[in-house]
């Protein structure tokens, strides 16, 4: 391990003085070894409340039927699906993250994996939710699966994209799910074995008995490499389907080619801006600084600029088809986006997706926390209007003028929106309760090598071209969590 | 005879515990098991550990998920019920790639990482066989079977001039079991 040594020229992963590996352990596990403290008490009930409005509208949708939404005839599809394709699309990070990285041997993955990975999870649980509440009656879900029935069998429709979807989206959510969990063995195997009674013996049987041997490491890091492979064109495939769920059609606005890209690109856009939501706050309030360091914040703003820019792209080349193509459906439908009665959707969607997200081709802003977040929410709230906007604005002027209609949502439709987002948070702030929110066990391989202090050891020790070292204590001034005076004299 | 069943070589840095490895081989003594907090790539070369061979139980499993929805696929819509969907073929395989490929993936991940729980014992509730209780955490350790024929003490010098922090004799393999 020694014997190789990184290029100074690149930025610490891992900050902090005097880091051991007993000091990573214990930053890591002091939200789970302690009670939390009062910010986490706040988020929760605030959370759990919006998990119970969630309760209480879906409730009431089960109970009176999909009538106490705002869909009519024309826009069968409306907020149901805006949500759920929103959530899918949010949960593309993790695996991306976790699969795509890994295979590019990006380091700076290993801490935030973990959170991203877990995200991913409870965002796919909120979008199935909305899927199960919109069949109305949920029982009927089983009719989603070629099961034997009393219909002759009458089975599932295999050349549907909607089915494609059950598929897609259940493989996507258990593969997901496994990926998660084998990782979270050796960490969970650290709690147990720190910790004392019933709380020890929890965690001894979620921890399967993970020892730490040299075979289990050997088979757990080829589990993780071919999982990383095999899940990498899931995730993209996930997207694909799910953008074949609108492609497919006969609707303008719906039936484009460049959906599929399109889609995918959208849900990493979104599902990164997720993540640095989540992050830029859960390494405040767990003081989890030294491990989610800058340049893992502006490594991640990058990919949102990259994946905003391909975004805008897939827009201009719909607006360029729809002009070139000569179809006055498709035409109007793209110019009903900006003239149309829903204007103001059209003008958030291109405005937060694509006009923001370009501040971010200056480091300034890249390395901002507070710009970074905002504009995070930001882009979570223009992939929102994305999807509102390709699903209701196409939906409720196409073809017929006679049926052209409006949609308004009812207090049900915001409720279980709203309730959703609930959900989501008071799983993930479960989650960073009783599992350790950083994948310890990979951040300690980062120790030796790509952590600051080793780098200041390698400056001292000399042999360097000073004009790397330069370099490297320039890319240092950015970061928060870097005493930059410590460099004086090194 | 000295109650010792295992002997521990506690180190805090995964070089000078790969160090400590090859001066125990040097005079060989062997080694029972590695413990460390995270993967320390080289020691399965040194310990002779051969290569997973869970890649081909993945390629299996997927070959094998791919297979079994097409199959299922065929006779549902080819063979069972049929559809005339304007006059094209009832076997339309384009249309059946996604299912097809989702499977593949979702045989491939479960089957391989089931047949990794199995093949290292690991399943809900196993008893932890834990060595040291910092193994997990901050130390890498080195067991030895206190069997051997080599003098528990020779054993311990070497250790401790490969670097190991702490050096424990055991009397009991486990101290996980409660």
């Amino acid at each position: 391990m020694a014997s190789h040594k990184e290029s100074i020229i690149r930025e610490p992963l891992i900050t902090g003085k005097n880091i051991t590996y007993a000091q990573i352990t214990d930053d890591v596990l002091s939200p789970v070894e302690n009670k939390p403290n009062k910010a986490w008490w706040i988020g929760f009930t605030v959370a759990s409340l919006g998990a119970l409005l969630w309760v209480f509208a879906v409730s009431w949708t089960f109970w009176y039927g999909i009538g106490a939404w705002g869909l009519n005839k024309t826009v069968g599809w409306a907020w149901d699906i805006t949500g759920f394709v929103w959530w899918v699309g949010i949960g593309h990070a993790g695996t991306l993250i976790s699969a795509v990285l890994l295979l590019f041997r990006q380091k700076w993955r290993n801490s935030i994996n973990r959170s991203a990975e877990a995200m991913t999870i409870f965002a796919v649980i909120c979008a199935a939710t909305y899927v199960v509440s919109h069949m109305g009656r949920p029982w009927m879900a089983l009719y989603c699966l070629p099961l034997p029935n009393q219909y002759g069998s009458l089975w599932v429709n295999f050349n549907s994209p909607l089915i494609w979807d059950v598929f897609a989206i259940s493989t996507y959510f258990s593969v997901s799910l496994v990926f998660w969990y084998t990782g979270l063995l050796p960490d969970i195997a650290t709690i147990r074995d720190r910790g004392t009674g019933w709380y020890r013996r929890i965690y001894s049987i979620l921890s399967f008995g993970w020892t730490g041997s040299v075979k289990t490491w050997q088979r757990f890091e080829t589990v993780s490499l071919i999982l990383a492979g095999i899940s990498t064109p899931l995730v993209l495939s996930v997207h694909t389907i799910v953008s074949m769920d609108f492609a497919t059609s006969l609707e303008p606005g719906w039936h484009t080619t460049i959906f599929p890209p399109y889609f995918v690109a959208g849900a990493i856009f979104s599902g990164f801006a997720m993540v640095q939501t989540l992050l830029l706050v859960t390494r405040k309030v767990l003081g989890l600084e030294n491990y989610i360091t800058m340049f893992h914040i502006e490594s991640m703003n990058k990919i949102i600029l990259v994946t905003g820019s391909v975004v805008g792209v897939a827009y201009i080349t719909e607006f360029f088809i729809a002009y070139y193509s000569g179809g006055e459906y498709e035409q109007y439908t793209f110019l009903n986006r900006f003239i149309g009665p829903y204007w103001w959707a059209g003008c958030m969607m291109y405005g937060c997706n694509v006009l923001m997200t370009q501040v971010m081709w200056f480091k300034r802003v890249r390395t901002n926390i507070a710009m970074s977040w905002v504009l995070s929410i930001v882009v979570n709230i223009g992939m929102w209007f994305e999807r509102f906007v390709i699903i209701v604005t196409s939906l409720h002027r196409d073809y017929i003028p006679s049926s052209w209609a409006m949609f308004y949502p009812t207090w049900i439709d915001v409720s279980v929106f709203i309730g959703s987002i609930g959900v989501f948070f008071t799983l993930f702030l479960l989650f960073i309760r009783v599992l350790p929110s950083i994948a310890m066990a990979e951040v300690k391989l980062l120790l030796k090598e790509q952590s600051e202090q080793a780098k200041k050891e390698q400056i001292k020790a000399g042999h360097l071209d000073p004009d790397q070292v330069d370099f490297y204590k320039n890319s240092l001034k950015k970061f928060d969590s870097v005493d930059v005076s410590a460099y004086e004299n090194v | 005879m000295s109650s010792t069943k295992y002997i521990l070589g506690l180190f805090d840095d995964p070089d000078e515990m790969m160090h400590g490895i090859d001066k125990l081989q040097k005079n060989s003594i062997p080694i029972y098991d590695v413990y460390t907090p995270m993967p320390i790539h080289g020691i399965e070369a040194k310990l002779g550990i051969k290569d997973s061979r869970l890649g081909y139980a993945a390629f299996m499993f997927g070959c094998l998920g791919g297979t079994t929805i097409l199959s299922l696929v065929y006779y549902f819509l080819g063979y069972d019920w049929p559809m005339n969907i304007g006059g094209k073929i009832h076997f339309a395989l384009p249309d059946y790639i996604p299912v097809t490929f989702e499977w593949s993936v979702l045989f491939a991940s479960f089957g391989m990482a089931f047949t990794f729980f199995y093949a290292t014992h690991l399943f809900p509730g196993r008893a932890p066989r834990v060595m040291d209780l910092r193994a997990t955490n901050d130390r890498f350790v080195i067991a030895i079977d206190a069997k051997g024929n080599t003098p528990h003490e020779d054993i311990t010098n070497l250790l401790k001039e490969a670097g190991a922090v702490e050096i424990k004799h055991n009397d009991r393999k486990y101290v996980s079991y409660e």
